[in-house]
């Protein structure tokens, strides 16, 4: 059986990963955070390599995985944009955005643009309800939206 | 009024995420190259924000007669301010003056935030000369048990939502006789309106871990947990810069301030999931679980953080505990009215002319906080109505203004207070769409392992979906109600306990709006 060498990359910097949280009380979701953050995603082959490192079965460690909204089982587009769609945004126009959004992308919430250049999601809340609406653009928030600035942001997104 | 040039000006531009989000970082850039062309030296201090959050990207320049503050400085107007001398105090249409005068900020009494957007964050001098660790060096004095009768004299009640009082809880913990127990900190403040949480950890960050090592003392536990959401990343660094800083001054770790208590701090972060915010779920999550709920009994006080005895409260619950302390519980028990005692920290948001923090004695009417403080709605349209509480709240009309925001008021009018946010909507809102996303929500976000909320929720869309399309109207509308009442009485937490609420107040005081929306279709 032959073992590919991105295989064998993506299971050493797991196992480092575990090996660094491994002293916490209940590491699981750190380390998932950690490859993510490394990773850009949790490639389905972490999941037995999780289960035999810390002791836990295939199900348990699926089940967090799919569990939580922010664990990718694909890398993100190059650009990420998340739109907030709760109740304070939705107070100044959120849903407008997500049309813009969808109508600029060509996809609805959640997917990836085909040629990787763009990821758009909904998000529920980012604590900027006084400022919004909000749309956070590569982790970083930014306030008092407009559907003409969001169309420009995913210009840039789509064509680099 | 011009300062020795020698002695450099100091310059207030917040580092919050919410000042961020329309270009204070830009701004505070802007303004040390305008004092550079200018010659004049000048130390830009990256405060928390002051909550007047319609005045953000907010300038705040030392002078002789205070802070005088300007705002919303864009970063291309920095420059011209500079030309009209804003380093001096000097007027412009951005002037909005000393900034303790200003009445948006006079009239409010700030316990609980009283440094937020005063001090640099992490500076801890700054925290100790405007009153921190007061607290603590008091509660050290004291044996656990009289720390946990002042916080129950002071009448503190949980601000999560719950307004479970607080010494009653550690009171719980105090009496377990567990050698290991932990202290945790609910910061998944995923409701919408919300934001005074992400605003104490971004802004005043000591206050929390102080708060955290009181309740510590008064508990007996050594170790201690803040979940912070995913989507903070500002307050997850903030708070994990300001532990480090904490361990270094001796407030954590081993003998802290010299006493026998030893006490150490963690941050942990979620991963995106509304639930996490309910207290069984935050503890499994925790834990590295999924964030199931767990059923009560057993409570968390007695069987809690892996098993053990835990204190969890919120984040505004433990930042309040400090000034209880240094001040005693009967200067904060005077305020309220009541059974809610104290302060709370409203949060102004959604359609609002000047939202951010509003923080007061309970009491206050919806009316002063909506038209006062927030001046109405941002788009200038009339307000239409206001969801308290976040998204498990009830939608409010105008006719309802006059109601006293305490927490026994709120729930005899069929509301709730929860966190303390205050969402406005104008006219153009659509009820009917907003109780539909209000069982959108619990279906995408319940945990699913009561049936109620899991298939509830779906079915709730669903059946609004057949009222708004004229499809048997009555026969919709009752059995919505009677879901409503399944939900209400037989989920396992408030997720789908009270996604009825917004539901329900949106029918009963926004009828008009369920009927069919096509005219022949019925």
């Amino acid at each position: 059986m032959t073992t590919s060498v991105s295989d064998v990359t993506t299971e050493a910097a797991i196992s480092a990963i575990v090996a660094a949280h491994r002293h916490q009380r209940g590491p699981l979701l750190e380390i998932l955070h950690a490859i993510q953050s490394e990773l850009g995603h949790v490639p389905k082959e972490a999941v037995p390599l999780l289960a035999r490192e810390l002791n836990l079965s295939r199900a348990d460690v699926h089940g967090v995985v799919t569990f939580y909204h922010d664990f990718r089982d694909a890398p993100a587009g190059r650009t990420t944009v998340r739109i907030c769609r709760a109740e304070a945004c939705q107070a100044l126009g959120a849903s407008a955005l997500v049309g813009c959004a969808e109508e600029r992308t060509g996809l609805p919430l959640g997917r990836t643009s085909a040629d990787g250049s763009v990821t758009v999601e909904q998000v529920f809340c980012l604590g900027n309800c006084a400022l919004g609406p909000s749309v956070e653009v590569n982790g970083e928030v930014l306030g008092r939206m407009s559907a003409v600035r969001l169309r420009s942001i995913l210009d840039e997104a789509v064509t680099s | 009024m011009t300062q020795d040039a020698n002695s450099p000006v100091r310059v207030y531009v917040p580092r919050d995420s919410a000042a961020r989000s329309v270009g204070a970082d830009a701004v505070a850039e802007a303004v040390r190259k305008a004092a550079a062309d200018q010659g004049r030296p000048v130390e830009v201090v990256r405060n928390g924000s002051r909550g007047m959050l319609s005045v953000e990207p907010l300038v705040e320049v030392v002078t002789a007669e205070g802070r005088v503050g300007y705002g919303p400085v864009a970063p291309e107007a920095v420059p011209i301010l500079a030309a009209a001398g804003f380093l001096d105090g000097a007027d412009h249409p951005l002037r909005l003056g000393v900034m303790d005068e200003l009445p948006w900020l006079a009239r409010q009494n700030r316990v609980t935030f009283a440094r937020v957007g005063i001090t640099d964050p992490l500076s801890p001098e700054d925290y100790e000369r405007h009153g921190g660790i007061a607290g603590l060096r008091r509660a050290l004095e004291l044996p656990p048990a009289d720390v946990v009768a002042a916080v129950t004299e002071s009448g503190l009640r949980g601000r999560g939502g719950a307004g479970f009082p607080a010494g009653i809880k550690w009171k719980t913990v105090l009496e377990c006789a567990d050698e290991l127990k932990f202290v945790c900190c609910n910061a998944d403040e995923g409701d919408s309106g919300t934001f005074a949480d992400r605003m104490v950890m971004e802004g005043d960050p000591f206050m929390l871990i102080e708060g955290m090592t009181i309740a510590a003392h008064a508990v007996g536990a050594r170790e201690g947990y803040i979940y912070i959401r995913s989507e903070y990343p500002d307050a997850v660094a903030t708070m994990r810069a300001a532990i480090s800083v904490a361990r270094e001054r001796g407030w954590l770790g081993e003998h802290i301030l010299g006493s026998e208590l030893r006490f150490d701090l963690h941050v942990r972060v979620g991963a995106g999931a509304y639930i996490c915010g309910e207290e069984t779920s935050m503890l499994e999550s925790l834990e590295g679980k999924r964030g199931m709920v767990r059923a009560k009994p057993p409570i968390p006080a007695i069987e809690g953080l892996f098993g053990k005895p835990t204190v969890v409260n919120n984040v505004l619950t433990l930042a309040t505990v400090p000034v209880i302390l240094a001040n005693g519980a009967q200067a904060y028990q005077e305020l309220g009215v009541e059974r809610s005692r104290g302060t709370q920290v409203f949060q102004l948001g959604g359609n609002v002319a000047r939202g951010g923090i509003v923080e007061t004695a309970f009491g206050i009417t919806l009316r002063e906080l909506v038209e006062d403080f927030g001046g109405g709605t941002l788009s200038g349209r009339p307000v239409r109505t206001v969801q308290v509480g976040g998204p498990l709240g009830a939608y409010l009309p105008t006719s309802m203004f006059d109601l006293p925001m305490e927490y026994e008021a709120f729930a005899a009018a069929g509301a709730m207070l929860g966190h303390g946010g205050v969402v406005v909507f104008d006219d153009s809102v659509d009820m009917a769409s907003q109780a539909r996303f209000a069982m959108e929500f619990c279906a995408a976000e319940s945990c699913g392992k009561c049936t109620p909320c899991r298939v509830g929720s779906v079915r709730g869309v669903e059946v609004i979906d057949r009222i708004v399309a004229g499809e048997q109207r009555d026969e919709n509308l009752a059995l919505l109600e009677d879901l409503c009442e399944l939900m209400t009485d037989g989920s396992l937490c408030a997720m789908g306990g009270l996604t009825p609420m917004p539901v329900r107040s949106a029918i009963t005081h926004f009828s008009d709006d369920f009927l069919a929306r096509e005219e022949g279709t019925a």
